[in-house]
């Protein structure tokens, strides 16, 4: 067998895209299928542009109440007291709640598909009545015949606090001498699985050792070291997170919510509210945006509880400085990493200590940072430790490939200065280094048939690697990047009708074109036309337990749920098809064409033998319910070039292209834009977006005014290259698409930088005051 | 949001009685791009807002032979929609431009971004730049103020209670004239000034001098600044790398910028210098009528 340097690849248009849109072919392996790689135009397309899809907040009810949260303006203070008296007697004014109108919960860990909880935890951080524990922590709640109202009666509430001093950075977070959080806290020692004995805001340190890292490290001629910050950052969704619902005098909740997961907002909704999964119906709206941060409940059961106060449904939505002030973020962290190369500049070692801040409570994705940081390279001896700490900003949650974006920048960033110092190409040496099948990442995982290399050879044929960057202040970098990707539960159900077409209801809310991806597998296996399939996201009470649409898993595992429905119908249609022609079903085949060929010639049409079904048994529908276990990781390398202003420190990018194995493109557009979308992210995290606090541990720009991402005007427009190589656990060869393009952003932004300025800039964001401070300063 | 009172009075008497009879509680509202965000945030709360956008005197935008009428409530579209004024007055235009979107530009007035007084008002140096005077009245009838007399600290300016903005007025622009604005944001558009600089320059019949001219910062003081010695650096010399230089320290020397999460002192006292150099230059082409590099975002 040839080895992967032998083969041929060239890099040319993907079709059907813009000119910026172009894959890695290698020769003599083109994908043969007559759906997948096409561009049908969305289902939901329609709704979508016209403005008559409904978001979570166009939900109206009879009756239907408004709700206002009153929250913390303090990032540390225990709670003394909380008087509601004076807001329940406002007229219009009905039902006032807070944490104890809610069951006591217990510290039992829950799984939310991208992140454990802790209930009690959660519990404390819907409503607090023990501590709040950042500007915006919810306290009370009113519901009123309007929002208005609801606002000045819960102004009226008089909470006493004890105002405590707040502690921002992990550094300080984890000393010996700083204000303690939650005073349940134990260090979890992992995988030891040893827990400390004192209150601590070190919830968790995670350890990893490979090989020989002393060894490694003596064995390596050039041994870089540095250590690296970057600030909160916020996934920036553009729909506020809302919530409806009612609580009927039977005992049942309805719940209208845009949402990640319907079936984990029932989970966290029946646990918290202490009734039956059954008790509880979630009805997933349309959704604007989520990246990892709408998983989690936070109106939800405040509404349902002000519901079964007041008799009636209950709206909350937050405005865009609670957003800012209470979801999300993804953490700040402090990280120190050395990486050993030998004279060929081969790795010999590579070494990380990572602080996450897990915000309020614990949970931050300090975990997957640790199995990312080395991840894209064959690193024969590693040490890593992780640490996961507790500080006074909101409790941290999932954003896109969660801690992969702040490790990459600073494993990326030593690659460079690797290269510069032993004048080496970055692509030769990540060509040189990559990941292949068979390797072994210091956390013990083994990878199977991976897509690294393959990357890195995308960027060598690009057009815009072999195009030179010319003019002054221009530079030019690159990055990789590695996610897991995910399996997990999915569930679909698919009816045939009477003509020829298939309607498809599932569990996964459609936050990236999964309709439509999931839609053209089934139209791939049964062979007939995506438009023929309509699919419809339906609440928890129309379909069985679906993860959340998260960890890039939904276009990998409720596409496998597809395709099985799609098997479950040939293998019915097959059976139909010998009813009426008096043969045995193993005698017939569903062929090519989307037609059922049996002995002597016999052949009917999907179409003809949809007509027929109430006439040989009853209506058609096929069953897929998946836990997918063979989910494929994925790795992107990006190449951004910049132009940074002397005088003024900005940066301006001039060129971007993304660069990511995909496993298989469904739905190429979609693909494009996840991968377009996450560089903008990661440009965004790379340049300008952090959370500003004040020393008295206050937000200070919770808008998106002075909390910047990028706009049209300073992104351009993004190329892309998709690659495919394809996972072995799906039939299509599908990994998984949405989280890998933020990871490699801001590394590749910096080396970009350093080759414009000579300034190695290792702390985000590389905004133009903290750039022009290092030009200055590297000037004079 | 809080409660209040709503009146649209049709004449400026009407206006002026409304806002005199309850001063402490009342506010005049224009485009009230910034007057609804402060009551919803609670950083104002009245009693009574009192829409002026009904008001004809406050609608005027006429230019003449003596110069440039600019209704307090005319919206920032009508101005860099007008090309003579557009010409005349670009400065103004540039500052309409980059105020926020096209939805904003629709509503807001330049009127309405200087009685907000705040320290990074777009508009602000460009009136003061083009030597604008601000036309007020008000119970005790009418008074006017130079624009940069008209704002005392952020969000504070001269108006006594019951007083309102009716007009903006600008003295005729000189033969071989030119003026800009740009400011510095960490984006390329819909962002606030971390630095905004003003100028407008007079030339002589050459081009290759400097008669006169006039600079104003913003968002690095209290309020919007007048920096009488960077003008005074330029006027009467030949147009040239060192004098602008010269009125571009003079600007970096004038700002008293404050560390925020929008900027340092550093950057903003750098800054100041470095858009000074680079405002004069496109006022300077304009001037001379020459092709300009400026467009919006850099």
């Amino acid at each position: 067998m040839a080895t992967v340097e032998d083969r041929q690849f060239r890099v040319e248009p993907f079709p059907g895209g813009t000119p910026g849109n172009q894959r890695l072919v290698e020769e003599g392996r083109l994908p043969d299928y007559d759906v997948v790689g096409t561009r049908p135009i969305r289902h939901d397309g329609t709704d979508k542009v016209t403005g008559r899809a409904r978001y979570g907040a166009d939900i109206k009810l009879s009756g239907l109440l408004q709700g206002y949260v009153l929250r913390s303006p303090h990032a540390h203070a225990r709670i003394v007291s909380i008087d509601t008296s004076r807001a329940a007697e406002v007229p219009g004014v009905h039902a006032v709640c807070t944490n104890a109108d809610m069951p006591s919960a217990d510290h039992r860990a829950g799984d939310l598909g991208e992140g454990m909880v802790d209930w009690y935890h959660l519990n404390q951080n819907v409503l607090a009545n023990d501590k709040v524990l950042y500007t915006g922590h919810a306290v009370a709640a009113v519901a009123a015949d309007s929002v208005h109202i609801a606002e000045e009666a819960a102004r009226l509430i008089e909470v006493e606090y004890e105002v405590l001093p707040p502690v921002l950075d992990v550094r300080e977070a984890r000393g010996a001498d700083a204000p303690v959080l939650n005073d349940d806290v134990r260090t979890d020692r992992q995988p030891a699985g040893e827990t400390g004995d004192t209150p601590t805001n070190v919830a968790k340190h995670f350890h990893y050792e490979k090989g020989d890292v002393d060894a490694g490290f003596a064995a390596a001629e050039l041994v870089i070291e540095r250590e690296f910050t970057t600030e909160t950052v916020h996934q920036g969704y553009i729909e506020p997170h809302t919530a409806t619902a009612f609580w009927s005098p039977d005992g049942k909740i309805t719940v209208w919510t845009s949402t990640q997961g319907s079936f984990m907002i029932r989970m966290q909704v029946a646990e918290l509210l202490d009734v039956a999964i059954s008790k509880v119906k979630v009805v997933p709206m349309e959704i604007g945006g989520g990246f990892g941060g709408k998983i989690a409940v936070y109106l939800q059961p405040v509404a349902a509880v002000l519901s079964r106060l007041s008799g009636r449904p209950v709206k909350l939505n937050m405005d865009r400085s609670n957003v800012f002030d209470a979801t999300g973020p993804t953490p700040g962290s402090y990280m120190k990493v050395k990486i050993g190369v030998d004279a060929e500049g081969k790795i010999t070692a590579g070494e990380a200590e990572l602080l996450f801040e897990a915000g309020a409570f614990p949970g931050s994705p300090i975990n997957p940072g640790c199995m990312c940081v080395f991840a894209c390279y064959d690193v024969p001896n590693g040490r890593i430790d992780g640490y996961d700490i507790c500080v006074n900003k909101p409790r941290s949650n999932a954003y896109r490939a969660p801690g992969s974006t702040h490790v990459a920048l600073a494993t990326e960033t030593i690659v460079d200065e690797i290269c510069e110092a032993q004048g080496i190409c970055p692509v030769e040496f990540r060509l040189k280094n990559a990941v292949k099948e068979g390797d072994e990442r210091v956390d013990g995982v083994t990878y199977p048939p991976v897509g690294m290399w393959e990357t890195i050879k995308a960027v060598e044929l690009s057009d815009h690697w072999q195009s030179p960057l010319e003019g002054p202040n221009r530079g030019r970098g690159i990055a990789s990047g590695f996610w897991f990707n995910f399996g997990g539960n999915s569930v679909v159900a698919a009816t045939v009708n009477e003509d020829g077409t298939v309607s498809l209801i599932e569990g996964s809310t459609d936050i990236g074109g999964t309709r439509a991806s999931v839609a053209m597998q089934l139209a791939e296996i049964l062979g007939i036309a995506a438009e023929d399939v309509t699919p419809t996201v339906v609440d928890t009470d129309s379909i069985g337990h679906t993860d959340v649409t998260g960890g890039s898993r939904t276009c990998h595992a409720t596409g496998l749920a597809a395709i099985k429905a799609a098997e479950d119908i040939q293998a019915q249609l097959r059976q139909r098809a010998a009813m009426l022609w008096d043969v045995e079903s193993e005698q017939v085949e569903y062929g090519d064409g989307a037609t059922l060929t049996g002995p002597e010639g016999k052949t009917i049409s999907f179409q003809e033998i949809s007509g027929k079904l109430t006439q040989t048994g009853g209506p058609v529908v096929g069953r897929g319910s998946v836990n997918a276990d063979k989910h494929g990781g994925a790795f992107g390398t990006h190449i951004a070039d910049v132009e940074v202003d002397p005088d003024t420190g900005k940066v301006q990018v001039l060129r971007y292209t993304v660069v990511q194995d995909v496993g298989t493109a469904i739905h190429p557009s979609y693909v494009e834009g996840q991968m377009q979308g996450g560089a903008a992210q990661g440009i965004g995290w790379a340049l300008n977006e952090e959370y500003h606090y004040g020393d008295d541990g206050r937000l200070h720009n919770a808008s998106f005014l002075d909390y910047r991402i990028p706009t049209c005007y300073d992104l351009p427009d993004i190329e892309t290259i998709i690659v495919e190589v394809p996972n072995p656990g799906h039939p299509f060869g599908v990994r998984g698409v949405g989280e890998v393009p933020i990871v490699p952003p801001p590394a590749a932004m910096a080396n970009a930088i350093f080759r414009a300025t000579g300034v190695r800039m290792r702390s985000l964001p590389m905004s133009p005051p903290k750039m022009l401070h290092e030009l200055l300063a590297s000037d004079g | 949001m809080r409660d209040f009172e709503y009146e649209a009075p049709m004449s400026l008497d009407d206006a002026v009685a409304l806002l005199s009879g309850n001063p402490a509680a009342a506010k005049p509202l224009a485009g009230g791009t910034d007057l609804i965000d402060h009551i919803r945030t609670r950083r104002l709360e009245p009693d009574l807002v009192v829409d002026v956008k009904k008001i004809p005197d406050l609608n005027v935008l006429e230019l003449g032979d003596d110069g440039l009428r600019l209704g307090a409530a005319v919206p920032c579209y009508r101005i860099y929609g007008d090309p003579q004024i557009a010409a005349a007055y670009s400065a103004v235009a540039d500052s309409c431009r980059i105020i926020g979107g096209t939805q904003i530009q629709s509503r807001a007035s330049v009127g309405g971004n200087l009685c907000n007084s705040g320290p990074a008002a777009d508009s602000t140096p460009s009136l003061i730049a083009l030597a604008a005077r601000v036309v007020i009245a008000g119970p005790g009838g009418r008074r006017e103020v130079a624009a940069e007399d008209f704002c005392t600290g952020p969000g504070q300016n001269v108006l006594e209670s019951g007083e309102l903005v009716v007009e903006i007025v600008f003295p005729a622009r000189p033969a071989v004239g030119g003026s800009h604005y740009r400011r510095f944001i960490p984006r390329n558009e819909m962002d606030i000034a971390v630095v905004g600089v003003g100028a407008a320059v007079e030339l002589d019949e050459s081009g290759q001098s400097f008669v006169s001219a006039r600079i104003a910062l913003a968002a690095v003081a209290p309020t919007p600044l007048y920096v009488e010695a960077a003008g005074a650096a330029l006027a009467g010399q030949p147009v040239s790398d060192e004098a602008i230089a010269a009125a571009a320290a003079a600007a970096r020397e004038a700002a008293t910028p404050i560390d925020d999460m929008r900027g340092t002192v550093e950057f903003r006292k750098h800054i100041s210098g470095v858009l000074t150099e680079r405002v004069i230059r496109e006022a300077v082409a304009r001037a001379r009528g020459e092709e300009t590099g400026y467009r919006i975002g850099q």
